[in-house]
């Protein structure tokens, strides 16, 4: 990195705060520290549904160095929690529950109580003194008895779909039917969940917390208070993963504002692991059914795709499961139907290719079961359904690099050597399985906005109030800033992590390099043009021909507008400024909303896997990952790769481990830590080949990327699920794929 | 947690007097199991006795065999060189034990007397009699996937979850005692109990007595050994069911075998009538399976852990075949 930099030669820069997060500088929600700060734990609840009847704290109270505990019982009448507000008129299902506000049980592990003290352990000491008495009501934690028993949540806003005939895969030539199952799925991110509070008085208040969306947290806090906006201020400068679980402003962040402001000092809160299983939301269980129908060669001419899934009893979640289903093959007849059943369990949210990577898992099981019927080549198979067009919308694609992908992949892992035949592969002990799946995930563009600040000394400083869960956003639109402006990406800084800088976009939905990239592109463009300006009539470019520059005489590279006619002819950015008297020169523009007028865009993972399963005793190595990506134009090779190579160690945690178990008689978690709910370790990972298709979109924004963060996820399972039928012959059509299924 | 006092000693006496002296409290060696116990709630010392300066820390050989202290971490017994040349089965066990970095700090008497890993036992909101006798047994009809299937009570089906112990049975290992009455010691295999109508006891270790450390008498399980552990992920997690097996075989004759399983029982489950029934057959994979059966023989699963029923003879075979090479 310290050869003389030049611009485009470089595929990836290093991550620009690798430094401060191995060093141990870089500072999480959990590592402020204020004169007077104290500690918050909260005590859950221990049945699944009823009501508080009787709570006795005065242990609590009294037990050394306790400043207060906060129950149902004193807690504050919040403005936006109050019964006169508008809010209340807002049943709980569509506004979530409001932490501390009444007595009813709605989830096992539910905060019933916020013991504050002087030290942390002072603090889970006490909060282990409250003592709560409960009347316990019958509760359903069950999926399956709910799906017997109970009724479908109303109003679910994914709506029946048929395209063509309904249900048309019973008259094909080849069908298969297949229920699929997928367990409770936790984020379970490294950096537990925490929140640093501090108040000035009543009105004013500064939050360091986990988040992926600063705007929304400063929104939802506005709200409960009834605060102004400048009074209220959220700080995230670092994010150790997230997947999904930092949207919401959760009850325990809510718990800890109204613990800090009752007290008056600076509060911490950091929850115990065991709490990230119910209070921070989990990907949630799913059963689907998919009837699907080809003719003799492989034509699909039906899909069917029924999911069954869950929420919880107090708030709506849906997502996009069946989505995919629609539109990433092209078959006339498609019907999906999507239930959603509430539970007494806390609640679901997003996690990491929501929605998609459930579906996926069901339909890219499905397009191998059914490829297997059809004696195709699975790969061979996905192509003779390419859909060149999106049958959902009647749209075309923005950009669609997918066959490339599956090209890319399968040259890679050798895909041709594979003897189709199941159980024919063998080294030694282990059965050799080779699996394929396919992810799709939208692509969009959302709203953003970026500062910029040129400095006489050179320095860029970009600034938005976009957080970053791990992606490595500030390397990624240091890159770009540094490409489009002409600067080493050592004279950048990007600023972010904090509600007061111009508003940035929320970090998810694969949708932050799209959002603020393109905000990053407009201001460097108009950058250039202002810098032109100040020059124009600078003597240093004039020539015979030359008398005023237009941008467009100029070449940006290295820091210096170089005259593209005669390279001699240089000035660099610092000196037009100085030349012009400046002290520094400022822009703000930002990204508007979706362009993406009359196109469909998405991205594309296509996974190949070769797996090993032992004939003895069921293990299941995995011993390969290959995985071609069309996410459009790659802003920041290393960083983009790292995206899926995380996915795919959360995948193989996914198909091969993961798991949230309930036991259903107390609706209570029984592995609800890192010893019990097993993810991939070290020794479970191979080497992960990542291919980029690298082609840019050039609707979807003007640095023609796409998203990537969702997609790596999504089609691995299933992927690892094939594999393993090539490798022993047996389906198994439920996650994770554990040795005890194969023995 | 709750407050808890905390004294170091430097002599086995001073361990046993500061335990008699506060009998609500605990030793504390590595501290990896322990300490975890006390953040959950589910054990509260009222002081911590600190015995990791007892100079219990030695391997070595003595005429009749292998001696091995207390306080002698799990990863120094793994690489000792004595342990790798002659008791290879016993290294083989720890490697497949917990991760790298719990077996920096896990000393052989804290793995013995490591409790259950049984998610009843650990979460104080769910009944169970180990943790609080007459609350009942959350897992004879809850999850019990990595529960018991043999010598199980209908008050505890919970196991005792340790590598190192399943290779000390087989190997016929004995535990030496030190207690206010003086030393005393007892074959490994008899150490730990089934839980009856009292699964609270994990052992038969009484109160005031503190674990010295193991001794291994010598034996031919030299070439022919092997610890098969079938988990859910390739590192890092307690085993399915697990086998110990080692075997002495004159030509193709076995004239001698031990053999032990994990994760099927309260305590390390030593298969006496099979090794009965191999010695002196010729190995083959046919009468492997005969001896898996054998081992089989009343064998109980709970739901969630039929497919142990399966996995275990397989298991069984499998360590036999790769041990007989
Ligand atoms: C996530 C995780 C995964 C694990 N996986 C495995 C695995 O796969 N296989 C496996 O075998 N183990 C596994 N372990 C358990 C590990 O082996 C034990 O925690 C460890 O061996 C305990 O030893 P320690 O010295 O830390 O004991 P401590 O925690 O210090 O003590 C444990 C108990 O032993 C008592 N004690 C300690 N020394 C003596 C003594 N000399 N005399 C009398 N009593 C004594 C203590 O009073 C205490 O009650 C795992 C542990 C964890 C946390």
């Amino acid at each position: 990195m310290d050869k003389k930099f030049s611009t485009n030669a470089l595929h990836f820069i290093d991550r620009v705060d690798g430094v401060q997060k191995v060093t141990g500088a870089a500072k999480y929600s959990a590592e402020y520290d204020f004169p007077g700060l104290v500690y918050a734990v909260l005590t859950g609840s221990t049945i699944a549904k009823g009501s508080i009847v009787d709570m006795d704290t005065k242990a609590a109270e009294n037990a050394p160095g306790v400043l207060a505990v906060v129950t149902h019982l004193n807690s504050p009448e919040l403005p936006g929690y109050k019964k006169t507000a508008i809010q209340a008129n807002v049943p709980e299902t569509k506004r979530g529950y409001h932490v501390f506000t009444d007595n009813i049980i709605r989830f096992n592990g539910q905060p019933v109580a916020l013991t504050i003290a002087n030290t942390y352990e002072r603090a889970v000491y006490a909060a282990s003194l409250v003592k709560t008495k409960y009347k316990e009501e019958e509760h359903q934690t069950d999926l399956d008895a709910a799906i017997k028993n109970g009724k479908a949540l109303e109003g679910n806003p994914y709506k029946d779909y048929v395209r063509g005939e309904p249900d048309a895969w019973k008259n094909s030539e080849v069908k298969i039917e297949a229920e699929y199952r997928m367990p409770l799925e936790v984020h379970n991110p490294m950096e537990i969940h925490a929140i640093t509070v501090v108040w000035e008085g009543e009105e004013k208040v500064t939050v360091y917390e986990k988040t992926q969306t600063l705007k929304t947290t400063q929104q939802n806090i506005m709200r409960a208070f009834g605060l102004k906006e400048e009074n209220v201020r959220v700080i995230t400068q670092f994010v150790g993963g997230a997947f999904g679980s930092a949207f919401n402003t959760w009850p325990h962040s809510m718990a800890a504002l109204i613990g800090a402001r009752k007290i008056g000092k600076p509060l911490k809160l950091m929850l115990a692991r065991s709490q990230m299983f119910t209070l921070v939301g989990y990907r949630p269980q799913a059963i689907q059914k998919i009837n699907m129908g080809a003719t003799k060669d492989g034509k699909l001419t039906g899909i069917t795709h029924e999911a069954t899934a869950m929420t919880s009893s107090y708030q709506e979640f849906t997502e996009g499961i069946v989505n995919a289903s629609r539109s990433l093959y092209t078959c006339p007849n498609v019907t999906t139907r999507y239930k959603v059943y509430p539970l007494d369990l806390s609640q679901p949210t997003w996690m990491r290719g929501p929605g998609e990577t459930t579906g996926a898992y069901a339909l890219e099981s499905a397009m191998d079961e059914l490829a297997d019927a059809l004696h195709l080549d699975p790969i061979e198979f996905r192509l003779r359904n390419y859909a060149e067009t999106d049958l959902e919308n009647n749209k075309p694609y923005s950009s669609k690099f997918l066959k490339e992908a599956y090209q890319l992949g399968a040259e890679k892992i050798k895909w041709q050597d594979r003897n189709p035949e199941p159980r024919s592969m063998k080294e030694g002990d282990w059965m050799i399985g080779y699996g394929t799946g396919t992810g799709t995930f939208g692509a969009w563009r959302g709203d953003a906005k970026v500062a910029a600040r040129l400095l006489p000394d050179g320095t860029l400083i970009l600034q938005s109030g976009v957080t970053d869960m791990g992606p490595g956003t500030a390397t990624a639109m240091t890159k770009l800033a540094s490409d489009i402006f002409g600067i080493s990406p050592r004279n950048i800084k990007f600023e972010m992590g904090d509600s007061n800088l111009p508003p940035g976009p929320f970090q998810g939905g694969s949708g932050t390099t799209s959002s603020l990239g393109t905000a990053v592109h407009n201001v460097c463009v108009n950058m250039k043009k202002k810098l032109a300006d100040l020059i124009k009539d600078n003597s240093i470019f004039h020539t015979e021909i030359v008398h005023t520059v237009k941008p467009e005489d100029l070449l940006f590279e290295d820091g210096y507008m170089i005259l593209a006619s005669d390279h001699s002819k240089k000035i660099s950015y610092g000196d037009a400024l100085k030349d012009a008297g400046m002290k520094q020169l400022e822009l703000l523009e930002s990204s508007d909303g979706n362009p993406m007028n009359g196109y469909s865009a998405f991205s594309y993972a296509v996974h190949f896997v070769k797996l090993m399963v032992h004939a003895a005793t069921g293990v299941i190595k995995i011993a390969r990952v290959v995985s071609a990506v069309d996410a459009g134009k790659i802003v920041n090779e290393s960083t983009a790769e790292s995206q899926i190579i995380g996915a795919v160690v959360g995948g193989i945690g996914m198909s091969l481990m993961e798991e949230g178990v309930v036991d259903h008689r107390y609706g209570r978690w029984v592995n609800n830590n890192f010893a019990d709910y097993h993810v991939a370790v070290q020794a479970d990972v191979p080497h992960i080949e990542v291919l980029f298709v690298n082609k840019p979109d050039p609707i979807l924004n003007p640095i023609g990327s796409k998203g990537m963060g969702e997609v790596g996820l999504v089609g691995f399972a299933a992927a690892v699920s094939n594999a393993v039928y090539h490798a022993t012959g047996k389906r198994i059509r439920e996650l994770p794929i554990t040795p005890d299924k194969l023995i | 947690m709750i407050n808890f006092e905390y004294t170091r000693v430097s002599s086995v006496k001073a361990a046993i007097d500061v335990l008699a002296k506060n009998p609500t409290g605990s030793f504390i060696a590595g501290g990896t199991n322990l300490i975890d116990l006390m953040k959950r709630g589910v054990t509260a010392p009222s002081r911590l006795i600190d015995i990791n300066n007892l100079p219990l820390k030695q391997i070595e050989e003595t005429k009749t065999g292998l001696s091995i202290g207390a306080l002698v971490i799990n990863s120094d017994v793994e690489e000792n060189d004595i342990v790798q040349k002659k008791y290879p089965l016993l290294a083989m066990a720890l490697k497949a034990g917990a991760s790298a970095q719990l077996r920096n700090m896990a000393t052989v008497g804290g793995n013995i007397m490591q409790r259950t890993r049984c998610t009843y036992f650990h979460d104080t909101a769910m009944p169970c009699n180990k943790r609080e006798p007459g609350s009942g047994c959350g897992a004879l009809q809850g999850y019990n996937r990595m529960h018991a299937i043999f010598g199980a009570s209908d008050k505890c089906i919970a196991v005792h979850p340790s590598d190192m112990c399943i290779a000390l049975a087989a190997l016929d290992a004995t535990v030496h005692i030190s207690g206010p009455k003086g030393e005393r010691k007892i074959l490994f295999t008899n150490f730990h109990r089934l839980p009856g109508d009292t699964p609270g006891k994990d052992n038969t270790l009484l109160k005031g007595e503190i674990i010295a450390g193991v001794t291994i008498p010598e034996n031919n399980f030299i070439k022919n050994i092997y610890y098969l552990k079938i988990r859910d992920r390739a590192s890092y997690a307690f085993a399915l069911v697990s086998v110990a097996a080692a075997l002495e075989l004159s030509g193709e004759t076995v004239k001698n075998v031990r053999l032990a399983m994990g994760g099927v029982a309260h305590k390390p489950w030593r298969l006496t009538e099979a090794e009965k029934f191999l010695t002196g057959k010729r190995v083959s994979k046919e009468t492997f399976i005969q001896a898996a059966e054998i081992a089989m023989k009343g064998a109980k699963a709970y739901g969630h852990n039929n497919f142990k029923l399966k996995m275990a003879p397989a298991a069984i075979v499998e360590a036999l075949m790769k041990a007989a090479g």
